[in-house]
């Protein structure tokens, strides 16, 4: 079976985003940049199908500017077999990131997309559920632990009340929660390995999408600030706070 | 503006994030609600009686008990043949379905607003909450999903709501195997006056039940933690609380042991009180802590729960 995954290149988690003073985004110049770190998790379970036989192979798809390469390139050394870049200017919101995606997904038919469940930038957690709906296919989002056997998925769910286990026909549709994995780091000779396996080139237009921002964005801001408070000296005081506080009588 | 709210509920009841959810709603127009379950029609008629609420759409039927959104979508659009909006609560059966909602009717989703600015446009958070954008959606059907604790919960009662049976199918592409619900006595997170949460420095499980749910039960708290906490299997994931888990916004924040990373921070400065336990005296949650206290937290909390 093969895998499609989807990895973002997004600000990296340890960096604190800054809002541009002119209030149209957040600024990301000279900033890290990283793969999406649900994404990573992704990337960590199609390559873990792989070498227990279930998967034959895995291909990386990233949809953006140039230097997402950057961003396929750590999904190959970190095992995917070869890369897809769509090229494109835009800022592609999820309803575009999925059309695309099924374009590729019509192109490749692989039996499992596995998608981060959320990027950590915008926020948005709907590109795998949009992908699902489009292809017609079933989804498993949240996941924290994914098993295949023959044309059946079972997906264990990260869900509001605890955990939650479905079943799934393939061809399916995963979103990776934290728990599903800890993503390995690329080894230094896979790294240079990754540097000669296939990427290949695409545009929007090669599936038909026009990414057009649907959506506008009218402005973004900082939101409000809290003030650090006060630090008391022992608990004697931290109960006398809480007593002001009403918290406790 | 016609809405259509998507009822959060166990089949049994009506959950308190629906009520939020009318709230956000009732800012767009009239309020239609959608319980769909198997075995569901008291929680219909419940969801009736909320405040403001005109007609509830009624789908019992077993494809739908467990919310699978495979089944749950088509109904949802079908629906939005006469509604202009669907409306659902950010928690995962929302964020699961709206999605696939929006995809079906072709038009992108606002996800998870604070604020309904106007019938078109709405603030979210990005960024994990570092910066709230304001977005405008285009003329066609709205889809979006609300964040609990950004708005007032409407009344439970005063709404005299009709009830319409709805019918749909089972999509044939999912099903539902089981489900390990954590049971707890204690005030659910997403509604909790008081939460006390434990991050990694509690060290074990055993650690984490012996030192917070003592102080939990002493203040009628419910109890979170970070996912450092969760990750290390001290505390079972619903408990995370943070970006990529559970938003609140309690009266009283108590962090046990956690540095305040902006991902944890996501989910909880919103809080009206929070009060910090850590022994770094510049862990970055006392940037927004009202009250720390810098301490050994094995030695601190047994304290302050004995003089409790
Ligand atoms: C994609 C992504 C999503 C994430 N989502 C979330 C999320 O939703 N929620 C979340 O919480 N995190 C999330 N994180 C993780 C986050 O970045 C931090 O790693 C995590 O919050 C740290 O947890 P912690 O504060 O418990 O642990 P640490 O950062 O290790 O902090 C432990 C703290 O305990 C203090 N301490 C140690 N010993 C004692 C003692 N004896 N007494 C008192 N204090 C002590 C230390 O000074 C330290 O400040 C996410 C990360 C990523 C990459
Ligand atoms: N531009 C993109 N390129 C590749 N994958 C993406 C892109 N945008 C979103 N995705 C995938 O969709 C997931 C969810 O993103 P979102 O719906 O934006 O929160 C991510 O974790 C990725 O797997």
């Amino acid at each position: 079976m093969k895998v499609l995954v989807p990895v973002k290149r997004v600000i990296d988690y340890n960096v604190k985003p800054r809002v541009k003073m002119d209030g149209t985004g957040v600024d990301l110049a000279n900033v890290k940049m990283s793969m999406n770190p649900f994404d990573e998790i992704a990337v960590e379970e199609a390559i873990r199908l792989k070498e227990k036989g279930t998967v034959t192979e895995i291909v990386a798809v990233s949809i953006g500017v140039q230097k997402c390469q950057e961003t396929l390139r750590t999904a190959l050394a970190m095992g995917a077999d070869r890369a897809i870049l769509v090229l494109t200017e835009d800022e592609v919101e999820p309803l575009a990131v999925a059309k695309i995606l099924k374009g590729v997904v019509d192109e490749e038919q692989p039996g499992l997309v596995i998608l981060g469940k959320q990027a950590i930038d915008d926020d948005s957690n709907q590109t795998g559920q949009m992908l699902a709906a489009l292809t017609g296919r079933p989804q498993g989002t949240f996941a924290s632990k994914v098993e295949v056997s023959g044309d059946m998925v079972t997906v264990t769910r990260e869900v509001d009340g605890g955990l939650e286990t479905v079943s799934l026909k393939t061809p399916a549709i995963v979103t990776t929660d934290l728990r599903l994995n800890e993503p390995r780091y690329a080894s230094l000779p896979n790294i240079m390995k990754a540097k000669s396996k296939p990427l290949a080139n695409k545009t929007p237009a090669d599936y038909g999408v026009d990414t057009a921002p649907r959506l506008k964005t009218l402005k973004v801001e900082e939101p409000a600030k809290r003030q650090a408070g006060v630090k008391v000296a022992d608990v004697d005081e931290l109960v006398g706070k809480l007593k002001v506080l009403g918290v406790v009588e | 503006m016609k809405t259509l709210v998507w009822v959060e509920h166990d089949n049994a009841s009506v959950k308190d994030a629906t009520l939020a959810t009318v709230s956000a709603a009732a800012k767009l127009g009239e309020v239609h609600l959608l319980v769909a379950g198997s075995g569901c029609a008291a929680v219909a008629d419940e969801a009736a009686k909320i405040a403001g609420v005109g007609k509830v759409h009624l789908a019992d039927d077993a494809a739908f008990a467990n919310a699978l959104a495979e089944n749950v979508a088509p109904l949802v659009v079908d629906l939005m043949g006469h509604h202009d909006a669907f409306v659902a609560p950010a928690t995962s059966n929302g964020k699961n379905i709206a999605p696939r909602v929006a995809a079906l009717l072709d038009v992108p989703q606002v996800s998870e607003i604070l604020s309904v600015e106007s019938a078109d446009t709405f603030t979210r958070p990005i960024y994990a909450g570092n910066a709230i954008a304001t977005v405008q959606a285009p003329a066609g059907k709205l889809v979006l999903t609300v964040r609990g604790t950004a708005f007032p919960k409407a009344d439970k009662t005063g709404g005299s709501g009709t009830v319409e049976p709805v019918s749909g199918s089972d999509a044939g592409l999912s099903s539902f195997v089981g489900a390990e619900i954590s049971k707890s006595e204690r005030p659910e997170l997403t509604s909790a006056k008081i939460i006390v949460s434990g991050g990694r420095a509690l060290g074990s499980g055993e650690k984490f039940h012996e030192l917070i749910d003592p102080l939990a039960d002493k203040l009628g708290a419910g109890v979170g933690a970070s996912r450092a906490a969760v990750d290390a299997g001290y505390a079972p994931n619903d408990y995370q609380v943070g970006q990529t888990g559970k938003i609140v916004a309690p009266e009283v924040y108590v962090a046990v042991g956690i540095s305040g990373a902006i991902q944890h921070l996501a989910g909880m400065k919103d809080s009206k009180v929070i009060i910090a336990i850590n022994k770094d005296e510049d862990a970055p949650i006392f940037q927004v802590a009202d009250v720390g206290l810098v301490g050994d937290l094995f030695k601190v909390v047994p304290e302050l729960t004995g003089k409790l």
